[in-house]
């Protein structure tokens, strides 16, 4: 066995990742030496300093990649140039901002994420963890090991490596949703349907690979393409092996037909995770996408046009339609994300340069719109209104109509939240704006116009249910909650569903979800923490309002390094 | 001085005046009416150095011109310009402004408790004054789409949070309808794009005049485009939204919103559609001109079947709109010309009259007709104010809107004979509903809880008073006022490439009443 030769690896363009998960691994490491009391303070800077360093990994490489358009590492298996690059900061970016919001704690100490997420949830372990002042600080190296896989997934040309890179990134997602402190047994219903179905949905993208490679004899996205220039006889197993593998990313980003896991997923698990996962998951899974569709598939973007077609369409419309009936403001920005989803497709289907850089833009403002709002929402808080002397604070309060009256109790959470909502329905001069501009001008650009129709007109349906947080939070009047179901949702039905058409029944809203909490007697109050989450939701406002008024330099960058390398 | 940016200025300065409203601190918050109302003078004071920098003579061209890039990678650019239409819109609405804000002084709660809700309404009612002047100041397709919708989020929540009880209800009906026009029209915005020049200035207006575009794509182009500003200006049958939400806004808000704000479809009809698709608007005006003398009646028929006194002002602005559709889309230099000061008269009339009515409202609480009656007696000043008023609705001649609306009809009826005469049954309704509304409101007895109501205060009077000079001034001598309006339009008659048809080629019309003004 002489004849091994070492490969050899340019260590330099992948130092982004490396820092990532080498800061991963050592944080394991300090879950194991580093006593209890300093762990959190050790993970929090480990965390944030692995993830600013990537920032500046990037930075360091941009002008190499953006005279030279790229390079290949590790025979192909990863792509460093212009577009793995943004992701790649994009990721990092929102990562670090979401680490702050993982990290943030209210007054008593208390934090996120249960106590210890092993214990049965109401059992007296549970109860010692908490009353011992335990803390789950195993979550940090969590989110580094899946920001290094979200990370490689977008930069990868090598089928095995994307599924690799697919599950660095899915396992500990699957884990963190688990360990909300609150409503533990929604957070633990969400962790496991996340992992079966994301388990099932892994399945079925290895099949899709297997069919690839006896399709092609090779996992290299350049191999498949050139395969699919002459025919061999074995199209069934290219197109089979295709849809399959384009059913496992279209989960990832929760695409219609394969977006039934997001809502429970997005509600139930921790809002922290939830931030992370809504963000960065769809923009290296859209990363992955991208590079598939482009990289590997143009051979066959006769027989994916349909397929995308109908997925971008299905998924504006039923995103936008579900949206619209909800009454949690996790489940709402859950399939607001959804549809969110289907535009952002369409700037894919596009299938041309811009709209490359559009898909990266729109994935830069919508990720940050998206830590914003969830950053807020895991600032609204309930509070109890019993006899007692200092209330505590208690849950997120997450059901829509204890958002009623904010605007006038706390105006400038109020607001920034409706910035972030604004961004969302694509009102100009927010980063959302510029966003859908450019990929439904890609979209138009590319011969999809009917696409960019659907895309306005979605816009324009789902501008109502942002508008509906934005009445509720600004128009009506706020109830010191008596019987917190109620009375509240029916004002709530007649304040805002009377504007959904005239003449139509006043939608009658179900009481979302029916835990213990609805019974007990609280009101919403907004919550400081110890300003890390109020740190990352100004940022996400300050990026929000900077591209939507000042795009240019960010679209210049982008633009000047989006092609994709073969 | 003469590169002095003045558009950019008067965008900015009351954009300055929003933020130093929000800033203002805690101590100084009882000041806010007066600084809202400095603001707004500074900014009328501006204008009038404006209109002196701007080349009267050389009407029919942008002037006061600044062109800078803003977002070149999507062809976008910080353009700005006005020509003498603009420059007329812009100087309208800035006199409105702080009168708008003087008859707010007592409103939301000022008088009693701190003056925190009247603070933010005066600070989006400056906002809205910045994008209103940056809308008819945009010659960038992409920057006016973007002001466009930017603007519909302060009169959003000027009626939602200020308005009456149904004012969720209104201002999300507004916000959709608005929304759903405007979303249609960024497809064509889109794909005018790119059936231009593209690139660092694609959206440039004057890139993208005169394209050499396929019929086909030029009429879906124009109904994108279209379709927007109609729902805005707003015409039948897309015009459901503006009694809703004229009915719930607080006066103030109302007058903003029909007098300027609605102006903006009108505007945009006349510098966008018809020089961007000159052949689809010929192709449509026969259908448009059919749309404005629907509205013209409807509305006007509505609006003498109302109760309630804003919804009634509302409908009778769907009739006026009609009349400018019906001048723009008649498609000769005189009705042009016309509508273009058509404009400019209805923002001060029906301003004047919303603002009366909230007098009125204020007053009474309640602004249904039938809670009113022998008024006269009582607050002999408010009623003269509103009959003097009311009259401007209906035209009389002497007032400024008679001169527009004569124009119109006389210009209309040069090319399009029928459309005239059923056109000039409007003015009939129009005595109908006004006079009938007078005769309700302020004849009959006096009703005993109306005895002790107070007359004009000198406040109301200053914010009337300008509004009724003007309309004196500009019936009396509209020549200026014209001179501003006549080149433009003769410039969209060459652009649409179309003969003008002369009025006086008609031997049994009389020379209408503008003409004069041009010789000077």
């Amino acid at each position: 066995m002489s004849g091994f030769t070492a490969p050899e690896i340019a260590w330099g363009p992948m130092v982004p990742v490396l820092v990532v998960l080498l800061a991963a691994v050592v944080g394991v490491l300090v879950e194991a030496f580093v006593p209890a009391a300093r762990r959190r303070t050790v993970q929090l800077v480990l965390t944030l300093a692995s993830l600013a360093g990537a920032l500046l990994a990037v930075a360091a490489l941009w002008s190499g990649v953006e005279r030279t358009g790229g390079t290949d590492v590790l025979g192909g298996s990863l792509v460093v140039d212009g577009p793995t690059l943004v992701l790649q900061a994009t990721i990092a970016l929102l990562a670090l901002l979401s680490t702050l919001i993982f990290a943030d704690r209210v007054a008593g100490g208390e934090d996120a994420f249960a106590p210890s997420a092993a214990a049965v949830p109401g059992s007296d372990y549970e109860e010692l963890a908490r009353s011992k002042g335990l803390r789950q600080t195993e979550v940090f190296p969590l989110l580094l090991f899946a920001t290094g896989g979200m990370m490689i997934f977008p930069a990868t040309t090598d089928l095995l490596t994307l599924f690799v890179a697919l599950e660095v990134l899915s396992l500990p997602l699957y884990l963190l949703s688990g360990m909300g402190r609150r409503r533990r047994l929604l957070s633990q219903e969400a962790s496991m349907k996340y992992f079966l179905l994301g388990a099932f949905i892994s399945a079925v993208m290895l099949f899709g690979i297997g069919l690839l490679y006896g399709y092609a004899g090779s996992l290299r996205y350049a191999d498949i393409a050139a395969a699919t220039a002459t025919p061999n006889g074995l199209e069934g197993l290219l197109v089979v092996g295709a849809l399959l593998l384009l059913a496992g990313l279209f989960f990832k980003v929760g695409a219609v037909p394969f977006h039934m896991w997001t809502p429970d997923v997005y509600q139930g698990a921790p809002t922290p995770v939830t931030a992370f996962m809504a963000a960065c998951t769809k923009v290296a899974a859209f990363g992955a996408l991208l590079r598939v569709v482009y990289g590997m598939l143009p051979g066959m973007a006769w027989d994916l046009e349909v397929v995308l077609w109908v997925v971008a369409i299905l998924t504006m419309v039923v995103g936008t339609v579900a949206a619209l009936v909800q009454t949690d403001v996790k489940r709402l920005l859950a399939y607001s994300s959804i549809a969110h989803a289907g535009f952002v497709l369409t700037g894919v289907v596009a299938l041309d340069d811009s709209g490359i850089t559009a898909v990266l833009f729109y994935l830069l403002a919508y990720g940050a719109a998206t830590v914003g709002a969830f950053g807020l929402v895991s600032l609204v808080r309930e509070q109890g209104t019993g006899g007692d002397e200092a209330p505590a604070v208690l849950g997120e309060a997450t059901r829509l109509p204890q958002w009623a009256g904010l605007g006038r109790s706390h105006p400038v959470v109020a607001v920034t939240f409706t910035l972030f909502l604004l961004s969302f329905a694509g009102i100009p001069l927010t980063a959302g704006f510029v966003g859908k501009f450019a990929v439904f001008s890609a979209a138009v650009e590319g011969g999809a116009w009917q696409l960019a129709l659907v895309g306005v007109l979605a816009s324009a349906a789902a501008a109502f249910f942002y508008v509906r947080i934005i009445v509720l939070m600004f128009f009506t009047e706020s109830h010191d909650a008596t019987d917190a179901g109620h009375a509240e949702v029916s004002s709530l039905a007649s304040g805002t569903t009377a504007g959904a058409a005239d003449g139509a029944d006043p939608v009658r809203v179900p009481v979302a979800v029916a835990t213990a909490e609805a019974e007990r007697t609280t009101r919403t109050v907004v919550v400081g923490g110890e300003g890390l989450t109020v740190v990352a939701v100004a940022v996400c406002a300050a990026i929000t309002v900077v591209l939507g008024v000042a795009p240019s330099p960010v679209l210049d960058a982008i633009a000047s390094v989006g092609v994709l390398l073969p | 001085m003469s590169n002095f940016p003045w558009l950019t200025a008067l965008v900015v300065l009351p954009l300055l005046g929003a933020a130093a409203l929000w800033l203002l601190p805690a101590g100084a918050r009882a000041r806010a009416r007066t600084v809202a109302l400095g603001f707004a003078l500074a900014e009328v004071l501006l204008a009038v150095a404006a209109f002196a920098a701007f080349d009267t003579a050389e009407a029919a061209t942008h002037q006061l011109v600044e062109t800078a890039p803003w977002i070149p990678a999507l062809g976008v650019s910080w353009a700005l310009g006005v020509d003498g239409v603009g420059l007329a819109l812009i100087g309208m609405s800035v006199v409105l402004v702080p009168l708008v804000v003087l008859a707010a002084w007592r409103e939301q709660g000022s008088t009693d408790g701190p003056t925190d809700r009247l603070r933010h309404y005066l600070a989006l009612v400056l906002l809205l004054e910045a994008f209103i002047v940056l809308v008819f100041a945009a010659r960038d397709v992409f920057l006016f789409y973007v002001v466009f919708e930017a603007m519909l989020i302060p009169v959003y929540f000027m009626i939602g949070a200020f308005g009456g009880a149904q004012r969720r209800y209104a201002a999300v009906k507004f916000l959709l309808y608005s929304l759903a026009g405007g979303l249609v029209m960024l497809v064509g915005v889109i794909a005018l794009y790119l059936q231009g020049p593209g690139g660092p200035e694609g959206f440039l207006v004057e890139n993208l005049v005169g394209l050499d575009l396929d019929p086909t794509v030029e009429k879906w182009l124009f109904l994108s485009f279209f379709l927007a500003f109609a729902i805005k200006a707003p015409m039948f049958p897309v015009h459901t939204w503006l009694p809703d939400a004229a009915q719930q806004a607080p006066a103030g808000t109302s007058t903003l919103l029909v007098g300027v704000l609605d102006k903006v479809g009108t505007f945009g009809m006349l510098t966008l559609c018809l020089p961007l698709f000159p052949a689809a608007s010929r192709w449509a005006a026969p259908v448009v001109i059919v749309l404005a003398v629907v509205s013209i009646l409807y509305g006007a028929l509505l609006a003498i079947g109302q109760k309630d006194m804003m919804r009634l002002v509302a409908y009778t602005s769907v009739s006026h709109f009609g009349f400018i559709v019906l001048g723009i889309f008649a498609f000769t230099s005189t009705s042009i010309a016309g509508s273009s000061f058509y404009m400019v008269n209805h923002g001060l009339s029906t301003g004047a009259l919303f603002l009366l009515v909230g007098f009125l409202a204020a007053r009474r609480g309640s602004q249904q007709i039938v809670d009113f009656g022998g008024l006269q007696k009582v607050v002999p000043v408010l009623a003269g104010l509103f009959l003097v008023v009311g009259l401007s609705a209906l035209s009389l001649p002497g007032l400024s809107t008679f001169v527009s609306e004569f124009l119109v009809i006389v210009g209309t009826f040069a090319r399009h004979p029928a459309a005239a005469v059923v056109a000039t049954l409007g003015v009939v309704l129009a005595a109908i509903y006004v006079l009938w509304l007078y005769q309700r409101v302020f004849t009959g007895p006096v009703r005993p809880e109306l005895a002790t109501m107070t007359d004009a205060g000198a406040r109301e009077r200053w914010v009337v008073g300008p509004l009724i000079a003007l309309m004196l001034v500009l019936g009396f001598v509209p020549g200026p006022a014209l001179d501003l309006v006549r080149p433009p339009a003769q410039e969209s008659i060459a652009q649409l490439g179309v003969d003008d048809v002369e009025p006086t080629a008609a031997p049994w019309v009389a020379i209408p009443a503008g003409t004069e003004g041009s010789d000077q």
